[in-house]
């Protein structure tokens, strides 16, 4: 998808006024929140848990070469082919080549947050390819044309009744009065829909949330199952994912899976876990003919090392944006590309840049509740405020705020000077407010005033009320 | 812990950090936090060399102003055994944030590392140092409690001022649902983002009336100021005031937002 991140306060303000998006966004308080909240109370070792978790990763990512060969060579062992992508162009072009060879003409997806990072259902479409989205979220907003909104929860910004009538829209096959009103209901007919488009697929894309170096394997952990007959039906699987996504061994892997699904929705595991190790062998029942991974690097390589290092531990489990005030005010959306939230902040300006994803790192309160709930223990504040010393460092930040901040600073490095000004300044706001006690509007102050009164000053400073008291010091 | 102060050290002497908001807004804060920890058996000056800590530079990007703010305030408290803040942002800042802005100089990275060792919030310096369980104050009416998230999450002030305003007789803490999460203020996002903040203020705001608290407590002004400012956009007519002033019996002044007219 084309960004949209540079009309994040355009994108925001609409968001504010959806109705029906403000009612999806208001369940994630009682869902996601809560969820995790119960999980994590449940398992007393959570703490020590994260801490191991962040070790894994941080280890596999300090030998990352030597964890990616090792994988590949597993991988090519067990009769798979490893496509290295250092751009989303080349990884678009390995899976195009891939579907060209086979005459592949329907590909059913899994879930994939690298797949959208490449939009790599534009370039089936436009390849004569029908991409088919078989997690329900996915195949929701397929429906509707939309990107995803939160990287685990891809429909979250829709509505029961908004899916009830789409489906009634698109699936004309089904009679009209069918009853759809619960959620269940929803479910099973997505799912009647979708397992005809299984059996006739060429080709079963899916993500990895992990991959092992130690066996070759990767890892997709879902909640519908999709992505089992996905990767299990077709003749050829190919695994889209990111070179980050790498741990030593099976047992490092479960560790992370162990925070992943509580960090996430709150579950001890997820409804399934499944790894894939290679194609089909002689003598196994089912499984795919030909299997792919594609490694794409676009940008990460880069972030090896950085001040945006630590981004690279992400598992994609959500956590962050759920509890994020900003979020759940704004919704996935108006973040304007493919990663929202907290993590997006932080991962959009590295892979496509802070003059188009300036707004991102710096709309947060930086209230540290990201960095609290996060299961890798990733700074998420410290790398948004990076971004905005980046920004700063290179003339973005907008004249009119920097000549503000630099008088202000300048001020303020000048205690006497500091002191004097505001010792005439606040007397005299006080006597113009101290009636009403507040102001419902002042010069250069509309920013905070269009929402909300400014609660006038006391009257003399404390630094005056101090010395008039002969306390010196 | 505070006998053990006492004995090694009669009076400790505690610098305070005023904060710029205390400073220029409401002094009464700073008074109040005086008496708190002259209370708790300690020594108090306030430097004149102090103005702001610095966070609206670092939190923007400006790191050379930053680095010169947190290096004067280093310099004008350093010397002190305590250095006490009545917020948990600034605090924060000082304990927290003045050693990450020199890591990169071993010597001023020590300097500020013992400095921030030195720093806390007011009301968790107030209980987890200076052992105070319980203040002489009294207050009538039913308080609600924000907590503030650098407070909360930086510095872990959570329970310390729930035990205090515990002890105070005719004062009664009802909880509102999710006091945990941020008002929306942000510093500079209130004016940068203020369609968002106000969003999120709203949300504060129904939640604090939810409550049915007829007063609003947190540890700093200026989520304090932000959700004062929207409860009375909204007609809602609500005391609002700093912990410090109720735990120090210290409410003569008009609550925030609330002066001397009739109107309010």
């Amino acid at each position: 998808m084309r960004p949209h991140s540079r009309s994040f306060k355009n994108n925001a303000s609409a968001a504010l006024k959806d109705a029906s998006l403000q009612l999806a966004l208001g369940g994630i308080k009682n869902g996601f929140v809560a969820n995790r909240a119960k999980a994590r109370a449940n398992l007393p070792e959570f703490e020590d848990l994260r801490d191991e978790a962040r070790a894994v990763k941080e280890h596999a990512l300090a030998h990352l070469d030597l964890y990616l060969e090792e994988y590949e060579k597993k991988v090519t062992a067990s009769g798979g082919h490893v496509h290295w992508a250092p751009t989303a162009t080349d990884a678009r072009e390995a899976i195009l080549d891939i579907c060209r060879k086979a005459g592949a003409r329907t590909v059913t997806k899994g879930k994939t947050m690298v797949g959208e990072e490449i939009a790599i259902n534009d370039h089936l479409e436009g390849a004569g390819i029908t991409p088919v989205e078989t997690d329900l979220g996915e195949y929701l907003i397929q429906l509707r044309n939309e990107p995803p909104s939160h990287i685990i929860a891809p429909a979250i910004h829709l509505t029961k009744d908004q899916v009830e009538a789409d489906f009634r829209k698109i699936h004309t096959t089904l009679p009209y009065d069918r009853v759809l009103e619960e959620p269940a209901q929803l479910v099973a007919e997505a799912r009647t829909v979708l397992r005809e488009q299984f059996l006739a697929a060429d080709i079963g894309i899916t993500g990895a949330n992990l991959l092992i170096a130690e066996t070759g394997s990767s890892v997709i952990v879902t909640n519908e199952g999709n992505g089992d007959l996905t990767q299990c039906l077709p003749r050829i699987h190919i695994v889209i994912t990111s070179i980050e996504k790498v741990v030593p061994t099976l047992e490092d892997a479960c560790t992370i899976l162990r925070v992943l699904a509580r960090s996430a929705t709150g579950q001890e595991w997820t409804t399934y876990t499944t790894f894939s190790t290679g194609p089909k062998r002689e003598g196994d029942p089912d499984g795919p003919d030909e299997y792919h991974v594609i490694l794409l690097d676009n940008g990460r390589t880069e972030m090896l090392g950085s001040e945006f290092h630590d981004m690279l531990r992400c598992i994609r489990c959500g956590a962050c944006m759920n509890h994020c005030p900003v979020y759940n005010a704004v919704g996935g959306h108006a973040y304007g590309w493919v990663y929202p939230g907290p993590m997006g902040a932080v991962l959009t300006p590295s892979l496509i840049g802070i003059d188009e994803a300036g707004h991102l790192p710096n709309a947060s309160t930086f209230c540290g509740r990201c960095e609290a709930v996060c299961p890798m223990r990733i700074p998420l504040p410290k790398l948004m405020r990076h971004w905005r010393e980046r920004e700063y460092d290179k003339g973005n930040t907008p004249l009119f705020y920097k000549i503000g901040l630099k008088l202000w600073a300048f001020m303020a490095r000048h205690p006497r000077l500091y002191q004097g000004l505001t010792g005439l300044a606040m007397p005299a706001l006080a006597r113009a407010g101290r009636r009403r006690g507040r102001f419902k509007s002042l010069p250069f102050a509309g920013g905070w005033t269009r929402h909300r009164d400014l609660p006038a000053p006391q009257g003399k400073t404390f630094q005056q009320l101090w010395r008039e008291r002969g306390q010196i010091s | 812990m505070m006998a053990k102060n006492k004995k090694t050290q009669a009076k400790p002497k505690v610098g305070l950090f005023v904060t710029c908001l205390v400073d220029l807004i409401r002094p009464s804060v700073g008074f109040a936090s005086v008496k708190l920890l002259e209370d708790a058996g300690c020594e108090v000056e306030v430097p004149r060399a102090q103005t702001c800590c610095g966070q609206p530079a670092y939190n923007s990007g400006d790191k050379s102003d930053a680095r010169a703010l947190a290096l004067a305030t280093i310099e004008a408290f350093e010397a002190y055994d305590y250095i006490v803040a009545p917020s948990g942002s600034c605090a924060g800042m000082l304990k927290h944030h003045y050693p990450d802005i020199f890591s990169s100089d071993p010597a001023l990275a020590k300097r500020a590392s013992a400095f921030a060792d030195k720093v806390f919030e007011l009301v968790s310096f107030l209980v987890d140092i200076r052992g105070m369980t319980q203040v002489d104050a009294r207050f009538s009416g039913t308080v609600t409690y924000h907590d503030s998230c650098a407070g909360l999450r930086e510095l872990g002030v959570k329970q310390q001022p729930r035990k205090l305003l515990s002890s105070i007789t005719g004062l009664t803490l009802c909880e509102m649902e999710e006091s945990e999460v941020c008002c929306g203020f942000g510093g500079t996002f209130c004016v940068k983002y203020p369609e968002v903040s106000n969003a999120i203020v709203e949300k504060k705001s129904a939640n604090i009336s939810a409550s049915k608290a007829d007063c609003l407590l947190a540890g700093d002004m200026g989520c304090l100021m932000n959700m004062a400012g929207k409860l009375y956009r909204e007609g809602k007519t609500m005391q609002v005031r700093h912990v410090a002033e109720v735990l120090a019996d210290m409410t003569d002044e008009p609550p925030i937002a609330a002066g001397e007219g009739t109107d309010s």
